[in-house]
């Protein structure tokens, strides 16, 4: 008995360090694929490409990662997760949508930006998992 | 869901750290439960019943206006 807890207690530790991982070199190479063109190959296709393209198959890891981690999770915290990625997602869809018409009819001066939206789904995620931390405890 | 899980984990002189390690969930899914905010999946139930040596129904009631 005393080997499993061990086991699911590490078993979840090593899922969120490996998620931070991913995180972070997805992050990592998102910075290199957008300034790395501008200040390191100026503006060379290729390796523009190729760092396009590694962004991408990082984000694929970051997203088994992140899959792996949530399995990993018991049935609590599962639940409140997918309360959060419900709302974030609802947010996210709503949100954007609202932000992209008031770009189409010329209401805000500036343009609509993804990053935008993807910060506004990244805040609400985290407050969807507080409030859900709040409510169970 | 009423349970009787605390009066339980009292009797046996368990901490919720303790129960959580030993059924594999968090101290806060175990808090949960006591505490009512929480129902637990038929699975973590039945583990519940089997290291409490109980049966489901001894250890969780249903109300009907829940």
């Amino acid at each position: 008995m005393q080997k499993t807890k061990k086991d699911w207690n590490h078993k979840n530790k090593k899922n969120t360090i490996n998620l931070a991982f991913w995180t972070i070199s997805w992050t990592a190479s998102m910075a290199l694929s957008t300034f790395g063109r501008i200040f390191i190959w100026h503006d060379n296709m290729t390796l523009s490409i190729a760092a396009i393209l590694i962004n991408l198959l990082i984000g694929i890891g970051m997203i088994l990662a992140n899959i792996r981690f949530i399995k990993g999770l018991d049935e609590l915290q599962q639940k409140i997760q997918l309360e959060a990625m419900s709302i974030a997602l609802g947010v996210g869809v709503i949100g954007g949508l609202f932000y992209s018409q008031l770009d189409q009819a010329n209401i805000i001066t500036s343009n609509a930006e993804i990053s935008h939206l993807v910060i506004l789904i990244a805040l609400t995620y985290m407050v969807g998992i507080f409030i859900g931390r709040v409510r169970y405890k | 869901m009423k349970n009787k899980l605390k009066v339980l984990r009292a009797e046996r002189d368990w901490t919720q750290e303790k129960l959580s390690d030993e059924l594999e969930v968090s101290r806060q899914t175990i808090n949960a439960i006591e505490k009512g905010k929480f129902d637990p999946s038929l699975p973590l139930a039945f583990k519940i019943a089997k290291l409490f040596n109980s049966k489901i129904e001894d250890i969780f009631q249903y109300e009907e206006n829940n």
